[in-house]
């Protein structure tokens, strides 16, 4: 098993004709995803790397029987996208699309809770499910199928990580790239959730960085009785206060979002903390022993 | 963004919340002339916070002394920003003093309407120390701010009759101004009953990057540095750090863990640069043309982990334009074998593992030395 996408996942991808969708609809092809249908309105009737095109999400849901969606569609125009999807309860819904605004972006979170829909992003790297979909754009040749779920709000360090785990020969469930903005649908206790209900995930690595305070509200629910073991890993322990590091949501305003006050409460949750990226497999490796 | 108090004042008026009478001015001759009504605050016209117990903020009984205290604050550094602009205002006579900001929970996913009727103070210090005294409502964005949500908040922080109706109408105000401009935080602090009425006696807005495209009129700071501005003009994420080795790498996450496993081994960062997805050979020649300019770098440390971006695309642009400063390169990911052996022929050696290249960065950098 793995969460939120797996073999019997039909995806369709909104802003399939754009440059990055195109290049990354091939790449979800590959990795074994059943991409069913793409929307790009204007454009119904052509097709993209054989996956037809439509110009409603309606027709493509209607025409194919998709069940998720992948959001390429450019900033102006993705919270329409999204609410487009929302409105037919594709779910997941995933938004790649970087730049959102967070007004925006706050009313796509409102109506999906709304219409039960679980959205993930935006400006995230999306889901894989190793032997089963990937809706995104991680790269397919870092994972191999396996027992660690990941999870993480950054992309290329989560490639890293995840690259690390399939070196030393320790598989993944499934990998979410929750995404850097201030506001974003999925929350790590929302994953942590799935990952504890699936059968196949022994392990779960959870990739925080400095801002706002999700790897706290994580450790909440670890200390309340999540029982899969969770290395950690936060990044931005020697970044400045009232810096935006990159990601529009890693800020740290005054005592708030700091690296150290999130590594103590994910300790004090029962957690266990690598301090440089390259000590997670060693500690995930341990993790599995102790369960074994 | 954040705006100073004088745009963000001038944006109030347009959505009708009542401030005092003001004027910026950028020389202390000019207060002299000022038609305004005695006596006058002198504010200056920073971003950082604190200006007030920095000296920033000065009353003046005649145009003589405010002359006097422009002449003082104008130039002053307050915080590492030196004051170019004054905010000359007629003081208000103020009896009480409220808060009242709408701003972003990350957490809720949506924005809280806050007030208090401890307003003119820190609202964390009120948050931390007397919680009741604060009042919050989440709004709906699907419903929307309504007014007798204001009335309520209103009465909440204490205010009857018409000081019920004036609280919500600014309230009111104040929540279109936050969705009309898009603001992350529209904020009065303090938010001040004065002869009689409510003012906006200071006025703070933090307005999101992500929605310039849609607000083409949007005022300009400059809070960036000038190689902070050089590298946004040229797409790419950059910020200023105290040390001495240069840092590119691509992807927030992984530059952030860059910095702090060079920091791990001894090294200090100058810089936070992420190159972003997809960066092309040009991204990374303008890259390094910002982080060397920098004075003081000593040593150049690129750490690449290639998904869209090409390993290949990364080395020609470091081969192409050799750094002047000794390079430590990590490069993995798509084609890194072509990337390795482009850089080999130029006798830079590329890391694959990021620890081991570190490690060598912060050696070439000179810093004291690495914990092993």
């Amino acid at each position: 098993m793995a969460i939120l996408i797996d073999a019997s996942t039909s995806v369709l991808i909104q802003g399939i004709t754009g440059y990055q969708a195109e290049f990354h609809s091939q790449r979800m092809l590959e990795f074994g995803a059943r991409v069913l249908a793409g929307t790009r309105p204007g454009k119904g009737g052509t097709s993209v790397h054989g996956v037809p095109v439509f110009d409603t999400v309606a027709e493509a849901v209607s025409e194919t029987g998709a069940t998720a969606s992948c959001i390429f569609v450019p900033a102006p125009a993705a919270k329409d996208a999204a609410m487009e999807a929302i409105a037919h309860r594709l779910d997941p819904v995933v938004i790649i699309t970087e730049h959102v605004p967070v007004h925006d972006a706050v009313t796509v979170m409102a109506y999906a809770r709304a219409q039960g829909v679980r959205v993930v992003g935006p400006n995230c790297p999306g889901l894989a499910s190793p032997g089963g979909c990937k809706m995104g754009i991680m790269p397919n040749h870092l994972f191999r199928e396996g027992p660690v779920g990941v999870v993480s709000r950054s992309g290329t360090l989560t490639y890293e990580i995840v690259a690390a785990l399939t070196r030393a020969g320790i598989g993944q469930s499934t990998a979410v790239g929750l995404g850097g903005d201030p506001v974003v649908g999925m929350s790590f206790e929302d994953a942590l959730a799935l990952f504890g209900e699936d059968g196949k995930t022994e392990a779960v690595v959870l990739i925080g960085e400095i801002g706002g305070s999700a790897e706290e509200a994580a450790a909440r629910h670890i200390a309340a009785g999540f029982s899969t073991p969770v290395v950690a890993y936060v990044a931005g322990r020697t970044a400045p206060p009232g810096k935006r590091m990159g990601h529009a949501g890693a800020v740290i305003s005054g005592s708030e979002g700091t690296a150290a006050g999130k590594i103590e409460a994910l300790i004090a949750a029962g957690a266990t903390v690598a301090e440089l990226p390259g000590q997670v497999a060693g500690l995930v490796k341990a993790a599995l022993g102790v369960r074994l | 963004m954040k705006l100073h108090e004088y745009q963000a004042k001038e944006i109030f008026s347009r959505y009708g919340i009542p401030t005092q009478r003001g004027i910026v001015v950028s020389w202390p001759e000019e207060v002299e002339s000022l038609e305004l009504r005695y006596p006058v605050v002198i504010k200056a016209q920073v971003l950082v916070g604190g200006r007030g117990k920095a000296g920033g903020i000065k009353l003046a009984a005649d145009a003589a002394e405010a002359r006097r205290h422009a002449q003082a604050i104008l130039g002053m550094s307050i915080k590492g920003e030196r004051v170019t602009r004054l905010l000359v205002a007629e003081a208000a006579q103020i009896e009480k003093e409220y808060y009242l900001a709408f701003t972003l929970d990350r957490m809720a996913r949506r924005f809280v309407a806050i007030a208090s009727e401890a307003g003119g103070i820190d609202i964390e210090e009120v948050a931390r120390g007397s919680p009741e005294r604060i009042v919050k409502h989440h709004v709906d964005p699907m419903l929307g701010f309504l007014p007798f949500h204001a009335r309520e908040m209103a009465s909440a922080v204490g205010l009857r009759g018409e000081r019920v109706t004036a609280f919500a109408a600014i309230a009111a105000a104040l929540y279109r101004l936050a969705v009309g401009e898009e603001a992350e935080l529209a904020e009065i602090n303090p938010l001040a009953l004065a002869d009689g009425t409510l003012l906006a006696v200071d006025a703070k807005l933090i307005l999101d990057d992500s929605a310039a495209f849609r607000h083409g009129d949007r005022p300009l700071n400059e809070e960036m540095t000038e190689l902070e501005r050089a590298a946004r003009d040229a797409g790419l994420s950059y910020v200023e750090l105290d040390g001495e080795l240069a840092i590119i790498g691509n992807g927030a996450g992984l530059v952030m863990s860059t910095l702090d496993v060079v920091a791990h081994f001894g090294g200090r960062p100058a810089n936070f640069l992420d190159v972003g997805g997809g960066a092309t050979t040009e991204n990374m020649a303008a890259a390094m043309g910002i982080v060397l300019r920098k004075p003081g770098v000593r040593a150049l440390f690129i750490n690449i982990f290639g998904g869209i971006t090409r390993c290949d695309d990364i080395a020609r642009a470091v081969a192409a334009s050799p750094p002047s400063v000794p390079v430590a390169v990590r490069l993995t990911g798509t084609n890194e074998e072509e990337g390795r052996r482009i850089l080999q022929e130029r006798g830079i050696r590329a890391f694959l593992d990021p620890e081991e290249a570190a490690r060598e960065a912060v050696r070439l950098a000179g810093s004291t030395p690495w914990r092993s």
